[in-house]
C-alpha cells in the first residue's frame, strides 16, 4: 500500500500564474477524480504526480519520499499511469503490449516467464480483450485499445493507479466495468486517481474530488461535499440541472 | 524465436561458404572443406584465406553493423524510415574521406579521416539538437537531416573542384565498396562486442519504442538510454563507413524485413539484424565481384537490386 501526497505543489502550465498550491494526501482505498475544463492542467497534474514532468514549485511525495529522489524503476514498481494519448510507431500485438507492464519487475537479462504471461492474460480477460491477444494493436478500435492500455496497467500492478480519462472511447457497459474494476482495486488497498470529464461517473464512483480551474485555482475534498451544482457551474461555466437517480446526483447540462 | 536466430546463423555460414567458393577461380565444396580443415593446395589456401576470407568477413561485418545501427536509429527516432545515415553521419565521413583523397593520402589516412568525419558529424548533431535542452526525436531528426543536407553541399562542392582524374576513386567511395576494406577485424569485433553489450538493454528499447513518456512511466531512464543508443549507433555506422564507404539500403531494409517476419522484439531483432545484414552484404558483394567479372559493380547497387523485390514481396505477403 502506498500514499501519494503533494507539498505546496504548483504544476507548470506554461504562461499561467501559479494559482493555488496543492496540499493533498491520496491514501490507499481512496478513488480521486480530477475535474476541470479543457486546458485546466489535468493531464499536466497527472504527469507531474507521476514524476514525468517537473513541478514549478513544491514537491510530490511517494510514501513520504520525494519523487525526485527515487529511481524511475522504483517509482514504476509503485506507481503506474494510463496515458490519454498513446503512440504506436511500430506494429505490436495486444499480448506483447500488455506484457511490457512487467518491465519494471524484470532484471535486464530476464525475459517474461509463465507468471508474467499469466498476469497479462488475466488482465486481458478482466478487460474483455483476451480474444484479441494476437491481433495487432493498430487494427483495434479506440475502445478496445483503451481497454488494452488499462490491462497493461493491471499487469504492471502498482500500488498507485493514475488514469487519464480511463473511460475515453468506452461504451456504457465497459465504462461501468472499468469504474467497478477501479473500485475493486481501491477496495484491495490500491490508491486511485483519475482525470474525468463525466461528472456522473465521478459522482457515483469517486470518494474524493479535485476541482481544477482554468486560472490555477483548485479545491479538493470528499466527493459528496465537492460536487455542488453551483461550484460545478462555475468550474465549467455551464448551467446544470441536477436530478437524483440510483442513489446519486445526476448532472445534466442545460442546452442554452 | 531461438530457432529463427539459429536459422539465420546457418544462412550466414552458407552465404560465407558461397562467397569463398565463387570467383575468378571456382573452388569445389570438397576443396573448400579441405582448406577449412587446414589442408588443401597452397593455391587454394592463399586464394581462400588471404584473399576471399578477409573480404567476406569485411562484408559480413559491415552489413551487420549497418543493419544493427539502422534498427537502433529506428527505435531512437521512433521512425520506421530512419536509417544509419539519416542524421548525416555518412556525409561527415564522406567529406573526411574525400578531403584525404583530394590531398592524395594513402588508404589508411583515408579511413582515419572518414572515421574522424563521422564522429565530427555525430558530435555536431548531438550538440545542435541538445542546444536549448528540449530534446525530442523530431528535433533530433530535423537537425540531422539539415546537417546532412549541409554535408551533401560540401561533397558536391568538393567533387566540382576536384581534377577529373581523381573523380572515379571518389565516386566509388561514395557508392560504397567492400574492396576498400583493409582489415575485416574492426568491423567484425565492433559488431560482436556491441551486440553482446546491447542485449541487456533490448527490453528497454522495446518499451522506448512505445514513446518516451510511456517508457519513463514503466521505469526506463529515457535520457541516458537515448544517448547510449545514439552514441552506439554512431560508432557502429562510423566503423561500417570507414570499412567500406557509405553502402546504402542495408541499414534501412534489413530491420524492416525482419520486423515483418519476426515481430518487433528487439531481443530478437538486434541479433537477427547482425546476422541478416551480414548475410545480405556477403551475397551482394559476391555478386558484385562475379556478375561482370573481371569488372566489379558497386555493392550498393546489388543490395538495392536484391533488397527492393524481397522487401516488396514481404510487404505484399504481410497484408
Amino acid at each position: 500500500m502506498s500514499t501519494l501526497s503533494t507539498r505546496d505543489l504548483i504544476i507548470n502550465v506554461p504562461g499561467r500564474p501559479d494559482g493555488f498550491a496543492l496540499n493533498m494526501s491520496i491514501e490507499p482505498g481512496q478513488i480521486w477524480g480530477v475535474l476541470g475544463p479543457n486546458g485546466a492542467g489535468k493531464t499536466t497534474l497527472l504527469h507531474t504526480l507521476a514524476g514525468l514532468l517537473p513541478a514549478r514549485s513544491g514537491q510530490v511525495q511517494l510514501n513520504s519520499r520525494s519523487l525526485t529522489a527515487l529511481k524511475r524503476r522504483d517509482i514504476a514498481r509503485r506507481l503506474g499511469l494510463v496515458f490519454q494519448e498513446r503512440q504506436d510507431s511500430f506494429p505490436a500485438t495486444v499480448l506483447e503490449t500488455t506484457l511490457i507492464g512487467r518491465h519494471p519487475w524484470l532484471s535486464p537479462w530476464d525475459s517474461e516467464q509463465g507468471d508474467d504471461q499469466r498476469r497479462a492474460e488475466q488482465a486481458l480477460n478482466t478487460l474483455d480483450v483476451r480474444h484479441l491477444s494476437n491481433r495487432l494493436l493498430n487494427t483495434l478500435s479506440g475502445g478496445e485499445r483503451q481497454r488494452v492500455a488499462i490491462a497493461t496497467l493491471m499487469t504492471q500492478n502498482p500500488d498507485i493507479l493514475l488514469l487519464d480519462e480511463p473511460t475515453n472511447h468506452l461504451d456504457l457497459h465497459h465504462q461501468v466495468k472499468v469504474m467497478n474494476l477501479l473500485r475493486d482495486q481501491a477496495g484491495a488497498g490500491k490508491t486511485v486517481l483519475m482525470c474525468l470529464h463525466d461528472l456522473n461517473l465521478a459522482a457515483r464512483w469517486c470518494t474524493h474530488v479535485l476541482l481544477l480551474h482554468s486560472n490555477g485555482d483548485a479545491c479538493w475534498g470528499l466527493a459528496k461535499n465537492m460536487l455542488e451544482p453551483t461550484a460545478l457551474e462555475r468550474l465549467y461555466n455551464q448551467k446544470l440541472i441536477t436530478v437524483e437517480a440510483d442513489g446519486a446526483p445526476v448532472f445534466v447540462p442545460v442546452s442554452f | 524465436m531461438t530457432r529463427s536466430l539459429l536459422g539465420l546463423g546457418v544462412l550466414a555460414l552458407a552465404s560465407m561458404a558461397f562467397a569463398l567458393a565463387l570467383g575468378s577461380v571456382t573452388v569445389s565444396p570438397a576443396d573448400l572443406w579441405q582448406v577449412v580443415q587446414g589442408e588443401g593446395s597452397t593455391l587454394h589456401r592463399t586464394l581462400l584465406l588471404d584473399l576471399r576470407l578477409p573480404r567476406t568477413l569485411a562484408a559480413f561485418g559491415t552489413g551487420g553493423l549497418l543493419a544493427v545501427a539502422g534498427a537502433l536509429m529506428q527505435v531512437l527516432l521512433r521512425n520506421p524510415l530512419a536509417d544509419p545515415y539519416v542524421l548525416g553521419l555518412s556525409g561527415g565521413a564522406a567529406v573526411g574521406a574525400l578531403l584525404a583523397m583530394l590531398m592524395g593520402m594513402g588508404t589508411l589516412i583515408i579511413s582515419g579521416s572518414a572515421f574522424a568525419g563521422a564522429m565530427l558529424a555525430t558530435v555536431l548533431v548531438f550538440g545542435l539538437a541538445h542546444g536549448t535542452g528540449s530534446w525530442t526525436p523530431s528535433r533530433l531528426l530535423l537537425t540531422g537531416v539539415v546537417v546532412a543536407a549541409g554535408w551533401g553541399a560540401v561533397i558536391t562542392l568538393m567533387l566540382a573542384i576536384t581534377p577529373s582524374y581523381k573523380l572515379p576513386g571518389m565516386l566509388y567511395w561514395l557508392m560504397g565498396d567492400v574492396s576498400y576494406a583493409r582489415s575485416p577485424w574492426p568491423a567484425v569485433v565492433v559488431l560482436a562486442v556491441s551486440v553482446v553489450l546491447i542485449m541487456p538493454l533490448a527490453r528497454n528499447l522495446n518499451v522506448l519504442a512505445r514513446g518516451a513518456m510511456q517508457a519513463a512511466a514503466l521505469g526506463v531512464s529515457v535520457r541516458p538510454l537515448e544517448w547510449t543508443i545514439y552514441v552506439l549507433a554512431s560508432l557502429l555506422t562510423a566503423t561500417a563507413v570507414t570499412t567500406a564507404g557509405s553502402i546504402g539500403f542495408v541499414g534501412l531494409i534489413v530491420p524492416h524485413m525482419l520486423r515483418l517476419i519476426l515481430g518487433n522484439d528487439q531481443r530478437i531483432i538486434l541479433p537477427a539484424s547482425a546476422l541478416a545484414g551480414g548475410t545480405l552484404l556477403v551475397l551482394a558483394d559476391t555478386l558484385a565481384r562475379t556478375v561482370v567479372a573481371p569488372e566489379q559493380l558497386p555493392v550498393g547497387v546489388i543490395t538495392a537490386l536484391l533488397g527492393v523485390p524481397t522487401f516488396l514481396y514481404l510487404l505484399h505477403r504481410s497484408r
